[in-house]
């Protein structure tokens, strides 16, 4: 942003700030009303929508009655938390929720990276404008579109997939029902929906290397491939280094809606995981103070592991999402 | 070496084409589906030429009743949503952006603190229900309409707006709301510009927040809409076969791909159309906000 102006700033932004620093609370309080005034609205949502539901998570020690409310419901200790350690779909969730995770990790975290490589390599500029119009669209389509053409996809009867099979020889494949199918196709509508919005963040990295070495290399006769390997890919190693934590930080989070949009009871065997078995036992069921322990497992555990996942970003190259 | 060159190009220019192909394909598919016959679907699923062009499914879909008030509610929910949102966006960032508010601190971990900690989802749906939200279009707005990391974006962003311009406002007898929204906010285009798209399509393609707090048809956002009419071919896939003759079943369950594919058309237009207007604000406010913070 634009150079503060000296001239201003030495005679009027003192006057203010360091006045500021010296009056008394009540005084500085009164000057700065309206600032106060502003935040009231804004500080209200977060307290109502986002702190009131952490109280609510005492309903994981109780056995939660509608009727008798949060306060009038017996305490029971931490009967919840025994039933999900000792129950067989604990393991299941906790096993699906990292595998999906881990499978996108290794294959999904790379993709991006490939693609903003290639993408700075681009000299014909228009070209490389239209291909990135196009190529963060996908980001922006609900899961629910996306479900829908997934489905429609690899639809046993008609699906592309099924009729690129059959063009082989093949037998057709019902590939939403089949368990082992599904942490593919969830990963891959994954890798597909985000991997251009993901090419934003190295792109910006890129541009943030010196010119000059790229200058230097070309003058001792190295090649693209070379200047890529030993200028580009160190140049955003930090950035991808920041990223990666993060992701293992997020391991636990799947996200709802494209599992939910896809799995079914045949595929909850490797596609039922944490958000989704919270969701069908709380409100399908109804069983929701041992939903609520499920959803504090997931939060605390999600917690420790984020902000692990920052404090070694930050160690590592000073820098952290805040 | 002139060669070496212009081979790489040939071929990162091609590797990139092709993604971009892929990422374009379905999109192209599914329009050219939708206003295709069924024959011509099933004759080449793949098509990205529309065959046979037909308007049968766009009219179909539209004497749906569902499809109106589907998508009346969300547009209410997405306008509602967009402009509080927006609101309260400007007036929490204006005054933490300012280095000297005491008690900056405090709130600002205050505010991460939400992006690292929820009470998950029942605490959140108990919270609706005492509100008495459930089953209401405002539950569909309420959770989504500011989040700690775009209210950072918008924060960090009026930092970088020059002090001076406030100072010359306020010695000339300017208030702070003043300042707020006649020098501060129309500086602030392009971090607007952003969180509008942003907040705009969340709220447009939320599902999660539909599923758990609407019961009523009647309240139904264009997703649930959208997955009923979806549905339909997963029970297909699910049974396999069975469904085969999808196009000549009239049963609302089982919907031929044609009309699934309008109806997505008609859900993603809008999204479409705005798109490219805001595409050149959004990376530079994604960049703001992964850099710093």
């Amino acid at each position: 942003m634009a150079q503060s102006n000296p001239d201003i700033e030495g005679s009027v932004q003192p006057i203010r700030i360091v006045a500021a620093k010296k009056e008394s609370f009540l005084k500085y309080f009164i000057k700065n009303k309206w600032l106060y005034i502003f935040l009231i609205p804004g500080l209200l949502y977060f307290l109502i929508f986002k702190y009131a539901p952490m109280f609510g998570i005492v309903i994981a020690f109780k056995q939660l009655s509608l009727a008798k409310g949060i306060w009038g419901s017996e305490w029971i200790g931490l009967a919840n938390f025994e039933t999900l350690f000792s129950s067989a779909h604990f393991i299941r969730v906790l096993r699906n929720s990292i595998l999906l995770s881990v499978y996108q990790i290794v294959f999904g975290f790379p993709a991006p990276i490939i693609l903003a490589l290639m993408l700075n390599e681009v000299r014909q500029m228009a070209f490389k404008r239209i291909s990135q119009t196009i190529l963060y669209l996908p980001h922006f389509i609900s899961w629910v579109v996306l479900a829908g053409i997934v489905i429609n996809f690899l639809s046993p009867t008609d699906g592309i997939a099924n009729q690129i099979v059959t063009a082989f020889g093949g037998e057709p494949i019902k590939f939403l029902q089949e368990p082992q199918y599904f942490r593919t196709i969830i990963v891959s509508a994954e890798i597909w929906k985000g991997i251009g919005w993901g090419t934003i963040i190295y792109l910006a990295a890129m541009t943030g290397i010196d010119p000059t070495l790229y200058e230097s290399a070309k003058i001792d006769g190295a090649s693209r491939m070379q200047r890529i390997l030993y200028i580009t890919i160190p140049g955003i190693a930090t950035t991808v280094v920041i990223m990666l934590l993060l992701s293992l930080g997020n391991i636990l989070d799947n996200g709802f809606e494209q599992v939910f949009l896809l799995y079914n009871p045949v595929t909850y065997e490797t596609g039922d995981i944490f958000e989704t078995y919270t969701y069908r036992i709380g409100l399908q069921d109804g069983r929701l103070s041992y939903a609520t322990a499920v959803g504090l497992f997931k939060s605390v555990v999600g917690f420790i592991l984020i902000i692990s996942a920052n404090y070694a970003a930050r160690k590592i190259s000073g820098k952290s999402i805040w | 070496m002139r060669l070496k060159f212009s081979l790489f190009d040939a071929v990162n220019n091609t590797l990139v084409a092709l993604v971009t192909l892929l990422m374009l394909f379905p999109f192209l598919n599914v329009f050219a589906v939708s206003i295709s016959e069924y024959s011509a679907y099933v004759e080449n699923p793949m098509r990205i030429w529309p065959k046979d062009i037909s308007f049968k499914a766009y009219q179909e879909i539209m004497k749906h009743p569902v499809l109106w008030s589907s998508y009346l509610n969300t547009i209410i929910v997405t306008v509602s949503g967009v402009l509080i949102g927006i609101f309260l966006y400007l007036v929490t960032a204006y005054p933490l952006s300012k280095k000297h508010l005491r008690g900056r601190g405090l709130i600002m971990v205050a505010i991460v603190f939400t992006m690292l900690f929820n009470g998950g989802l029942i605490p959140n749906y108990y919270l609706m229900r005492e509100l008495g939200l459930i089953n209401t279009l405002a539950a569909l707005v309420l959770p989504a309409l500011i989040t700690g990391f775009n209210l950072i974006l918008m924060k960090t962003f009026m930092e970088h707006i020059p002090e001076e311009l406030e100072e010359a406002a306020r010695i000339d007898g300017a208030s702070d709301p003043y300042i707020l929204f006649r020098i501060v906010a129309p500086l602030s285009g392009p971090i607007i510009a952003t969180l509008c798209l942003f907040s705009a399509v969340g709220y447009w393609n939320n599902f999660y927040n539909a599923i758990v707090y609407i019961r009523d048809v009647d309240k139904w956002p264009l997703m649930l809409f959208l997955r009923e009419i979806i549905e339909g071919s997963k029970l297909n896939s699910i049974m396999g076969g069975g469904g085969d003759n999808a196009a000549e079943t009239s049963n609302l369950n089982i919907t031929p791909v044609t009309l699934q594919y309008a109806t997505l058309m008609i859900v993603m237009i809008p999204i479409l159309c705005v798109y490219p207007f805001l595409q050149k604000y959004f990376v530079k406010g994604i960049m703001l906000g992964s850099v710093k913070g």
